[in-house]
């Protein structure tokens, strides 16, 4: 019994890997995310649950679409634009996932370069993520705008099932929301990285806590959530 | 007693031992992600193409199951790339993988539910509600 003592006072052995690992993981003391810090389990777990609010969206918009009688509005043609006398099918929606995956690869440099602790490099590729941001919301609001000038309604429009409204609003809303929440915390993050608040270990104005680069990971988390959900949304409202 | 406690001692060696055997590449990641720039760079290009592809399947208007079944596997290769890489989902533990991700694979019940109760409401409008010409 005492060499057991000895051997747990050395070094905690390295974590079993594959089945074995999530069975020792969660069966053991204390916490089962084992090299994960809190904040990075908790953002995991919000986007979890963020995932079930949008999947329930999806689901009601694949369930009204299935059981309407009334011909599906095409979103082909709905989303298209007029660019030099030609009609160019969706163009504006595919302009808006290019924007939205760049901005998710200026953000995955900004964790890479946080962690590097490279603190202009990472607030301005972080900058330069908002901006993608805020460009894919304002394309948001044009999309918005003409479909409401057409006669988009959340109770009707003019080209059949009156669902498709309040699909697109509130689809596409929630996801905007969440666009623009995301822009808000990148600019905030960002702001802190460029003071040096996370090499001088200044104290949060609201947590009274030191920070850490890893904040880049945990908003990176978030804006990479934000693309994905973008590409489900991509996929089943407008291509289906 | 004394069988006791060798007989625990003697699992907590074989333990030990197995443990440093099924050491995996990608364990070790505890001062936080750091991975070559190129890899992102590669990643991010996959979107592009993909999304691009996804693009053309509207843009030639292949219709069907063709047009669903390349839709899907466009996004699922989609979203595959950005949870593994982007959000390094692949070096993570296995324990919070699992946590994350199958939770929402079951949303699949879910959608498998609406579908037959869709498909009943849509048997009803038909059957009762159909406007007669």
């Amino acid at each position: 019994m005492a060499e057991t003592a000895l051997i747990n006072n050395v070094e905690p052995p390295a974590r079993p890997a594959g089945w074995r690992g999530i069975a020792a993981d969660w069966s053991s003391d204390q916490r089962a995310f084992k090299n994960v810090s809190w904040g990075k389990a908790m953002m995991w777990i919000f986007l979890l649950s963020d995932t079930f609010i949008f999947s329930c969206f999806l689901l009601s918009y694949m369930t009204t679409r299935m059981s309407t009688t009334v011909p599906w509005p095409n979103p082909s043609e709905v989303f298209a634009l007029t660019i030099g006398g030609q009609q160019i099918p969706l163009i504006l929606i595919a302009i808006m996932t290019f924007i939205l995956i760049s901005s998710s690869g200026t953000m995955a440099m900004a964790v890479n370069f946080g962690y590097r602790r490279d603190r202009a490099k990472t607030a301005a590729l972080m900058l330069a993520t908002a901006a993608f941001g805020a460009t894919f919301v304002g394309m948001q609001a044009f999309e918005w705008t003409k479909l409401i000038m057409e006669g988009v309604r959340p109770w009707g429009n003019p080209w059949g099932a009156t669902q498709f409204g309040s699909s697109f609003f509130m689809i596409t809303g929630f996801h905007g929301t969440h666009v623009t929440i995301g822009v808000i915390f990148l600019i905030a993050i960002a702001r802190k990285v460029w003071r040096g608040d996370f090499d001088v270990e200044r104290r949060g104005f609201f947590t009274s806590r030191k920070g850490h680069y890893e904040i880049v990971e945990i908003t990176g988390l978030y804006w990479h959530f934000v693309d994905l959900v973008w590409v489900f949304i991509f996929a089943l409202f407008y291509l289906w | 007693m004394t069988n006791v406690a060798v007989h625990l001692e003697a699992q907590q060696h074989s333990l030990q031992a197995h443990v440093h055997d099924a050491l995996a590449p990608g364990t070790t990641h505890t001062q936080g992600q750091q991975h070559p720039i190129k890899l992102y760079l590669v990643v991010w290009g996959w979107l592009f193409v993909l999304s691009t592809c996804s693009y053309l399947v509207d843009y030639f208007g292949l219709h069907g199951h063709l047009r669903w079944s390349l839709i899907l596997l466009f996004m699922m290769l989609k979203a595959g790339l950005i949870v593994a890489v982007f959000m390094h989902m692949a070096w993570e533990r296995l324990a919070l993988a699992y946590a994350i991700l199958l939770p929402p694979a079951l949303v699949l019940v879910f959608v498998a539910i609406m579908v037959f109760e869709s498909d009943y409401t849509h048997l009803l409008r038909v059957m009762f509600f159909a406007q007669t010409a």
